[in-house]
């Protein structure tokens, strides 16, 4: 089917302006994602699936500068032992960056990655999988043009968590990072991603979970105000293996979060929390789908939303159970708590099940500050600002909770305090 | 200590009138009772002492040790020593008894200019009341009130009273839905605080309260206004009658 010509105008326009990388081992797949993305047509508004987001800032050509953020507090995770992976403007920085040696792991970087089979298998498959039944355009728009990123595979738990590091210097820096990670059978291993990686990011992420392996998954968004972003996490689970990822959203003018988990062994486990932060010209989407191809797994979907003066939250989360999928345990939940009467948050939560023996069930509610308990904890002494502090970390610490490791989860809940502090009255 | 003079209340947005004129004066050390029949505005007049929005005084004043009571946010009537145990106790999902405590107990003193307690006095502290009104450590841990028993909700009310020390206790219904054995701690625990600078308000419908919690005044309050006070006998007479005799005497 032809696109409308005002897609396919606006598509080439975007095509003619990118510079798409030559050769190594993904030259193949760049080449397909290059023709999906001819045929699929880069998102407008009038995209059903683009609703309630407006994506015209992340197909232009044009980047919108953002203002680069100054703040004197150490950087998210910092006092962790991890091996540090850092991008600046979506450029790996070798200098900045411990050795990619870790035992357990082999770690490649994109832009010079030898021909390895396993990448691959990885490499632009899984988003292409996660094409249908839903086109994600910009997606494939990373696959064809994304100029830097990792492969990972772990083939044994290494001893520290892999930590992906993002800043910018630039005020119109454009990047398109792709990352491919596969967990081998047994392995566990715990990534992390921090700070904004430019004035706009596209960042795709490929996870391959073998049999009986984990991948965690935490991330932090960079606080920068004006910054835009696009990301998609592939995942694809075997047998009894487990996916988790946790996002930490706080500003940022435009953030969506695409989140597509291909459950095809029998018992996997899936979990796909986030919480975000936004006040005033704040705009996220968390847009999650989730397929249940194998028996008795369990997909779990927590998201919670903080917004005020004027912020908007989306959240579209589907579960998919099909045929023989028996014994699903699917939960999905979807919350906002609105600071004031001019923050919005709109949610399409859909389940669509063709197996009879299983158990899903979705909720998405959207509310303000409960007066009763406010009045409660004033009553007590504590003054509105606290009051309103507890209960808006009590309300986000369902989501935070989902995260495995307490460490984490106690640096995570640090950032929504400190999130919320530096938003008090005088 | 607490002065209420011919205080007229009504709902804010209904604009119906509730308190009609209630004067009462509690000094310190001393514990008076209200009792009254349902709907008569007891734990409106509660509410109306402690700050919850909804309310529009129209005629009178409250005020606490010399300060105006209705000029102040709700935390500035809690830090300058007025406590309100809830006769319904508010479910806080989320937000953890001790967290709750701790914040509560800290931000009076930080309020009052005083120094805030220690974690480690905090928790003593709590420990060793908590044992007395027999809440473990399981309930303390939890989100304030969550999944808590009608009597661990009343419980936990007095637990907050006995760590804020506060001037003025005003107890709404606390012996509802308590069995004998929790009617018994929650009296020792609110007997535990009585004191000669401290005075307590307990509305109730019973007399049993008032056998555990001996009062120095009773008030019958009734369709807004405080239509009669007397010693302890008068609970005694409301047991026994009723309230209609007193009400048709004082019509
Ligand atoms: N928020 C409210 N909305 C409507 N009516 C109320 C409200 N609060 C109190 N009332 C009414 O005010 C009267 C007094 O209620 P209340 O103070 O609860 O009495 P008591 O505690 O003595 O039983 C009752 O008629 C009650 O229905
Ligand atoms: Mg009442």
């Amino acid at each position: 089917m032809a696109l409308p010509k005002y897609k396919a105008d606006a598509t080439q326009e975007r095509l003619s302006h990118v510079s798409r990388p030559v050769g190594g081992f993904s030259e193949v797949a760049r080449r397909d994602a290059l023709s999906r993305v001819e045929n699929l047509g880069l998102p407008t508004r009038r995209d059903e699936y683009w609703k309630y987001t407006r994506p015209e800032s992340l197909v232009e050509v044009e980047v919108p500068p953002a203002a680069l953020f100054v703040s004197d507090e150490a950087p998210v995770f910092s006092d962790l032992e991890c091996l540090k992976i850092v991008f600046v403007d979506g450029v790996f920085d070798a200098d900045a960056s411990d050795d990619l040696d870790l035992e357990g792991i082999e770690i490649h970087r994109l832009a010079d990655a030898p021909d390895v089979l396993w990448a691959r298998d990885i490499y632009g498959v899984l988003e292409t999988r996660g094409q249908t039944p839903v086109a994600r355009p910009l997606a494939s728009l990373n696959t064809a043009c994304a100029t830097d990123g990792v492969l990972i595979r772990v083939t044994q738990t290494p001893r520290k968590p892999i930590s992906l590091i993002y800043r910018h210097v630039s005020e119109i820096s454009d990047a398109m990072l792709h990352h491919c990670i596969k967990v081998e059978p047994q392995a566990s291993v715990t990534i992390l991603e921090t700070g904004t990686a430019s004035a706009r990011l596209n960042v795709c992420m490929e996870v391959e979970v073998a049999a009986n392996a984990q991948c965690n998954h935490v991330r932090m968004q960079g606080r920068d105000h004006e910054r835009r972003t696009v990301s998609h996490i592939f995942a694809r689970l075997c047998e009894a293996s487990t996916f988790k990822t946790f996002t930490l959203t706080a500003n940022g003018a435009l953030t969506r979060n695409e989140v597509v988990v291909e459950l095809t062994g029998d018992n996997g486990v899936a979990h796909v929390a986030g919480a975000c932060l936004g006040d005033g010209a704040f705009h996220h989407d968390d847009t999650v789908f989730i397929t249940h191809d194998a028996e008795n797994c369990e997909s779990r979907q927590v998201f919670k939303k903080v917004l005020r003066n004027g912020a908007v939250g989306v959240f579209q989360g589907k579960i998919l159970v099909k045929a023989g999928a028996q014994k699903t345990d699917g939960y999905q939940i979807s919350q906002s708590l609105l600071l004031d009467d001019d923050s919005q948050f709109l949610a399409k939560p859909e389940l669509e099940i063709y197996a009879d023996d299983v158990i899903c069930s979705h909720g998405s509610t959207s509310g303000a500050i409960d007066e009763t308990a406010l009045f409660y904890l004033r009553a007590r002494g504590i003054d509105r600002g606290t009051a309103t502090d507890l209960m808006t970390i009590a309300f986000v610490a369902e989501a935070v909770a989902e995260v495995e490791d307490v460490a984490l989860q106690d640096e995570i809940t640090d950032l929504v305090d400190n999130w919320l502090m530096r938003r008090r009255e005088p | 200590m607490l002065e209420i003079k011919n205080l007229h209340v009504e709902l804010e947005e209904e604009g119906k009138q509730i308190l009609k004129g209630v004067d009462l004066t509690v000094d310190a050390g001393k514990v008076h009772a209200i009792m009254g029949p349902n709907g008569s505005g007891k734990s409106t007049l509660s509410y109306v002492l402690s700050g919850r929005d909804g309310y529009k005084v129209t005629q009178g004043s409250a005020s606490l040790l010399g300060e105006d009571l209705l000029e102040m946010e709700p935390e500035e009537r809690a830090a300058a020593g007025m406590f309100l145990a809830f006769q319904y106790p508010v479910e806080i999902p989320g937000v953890g008894n001790m967290t709750f405590l701790r914040t509560a107990v800290n931000s009076q003193r930080k309020a009052r200019g005083e120094e805030e307690m220690s974690a480690t006095d905090f928790l003593k502290s709590v420990r060793a009341k908590a044992k007395s009104l027999k809440i473990d450590a399981d309930m303390l841990k939890r989100p304030v009130n969550v999944g808590f028993s009608g009597g661990e909700k009343k419980r936990n009310e007095i637990l907050q009273m006995a760590m804020l020390e506060p001037k003025l206790c005003i107890l709404d219904e606390t012996d509802s839905g308590l069995d004998v054995d929790a009617m018994k701690l929650v009296s020792e625990g609110v007997n535990a605080l009585r004191d000669a600078d401290r005075g307590f308000l307990v509305i109730t419908h019973y007399q049993r309260l008032l056998d555990h919690i001996k009062p120095d005044v009773v008030h019958i309050m009734a369709n807004g206004r405080m239509v009669t006070s007397g010693g302890p006998e008068l609970a005694l007479e409301v047991e026994k009658n009723g309230y209609a005799d007193i009400l048709k005497e004082t019509a």
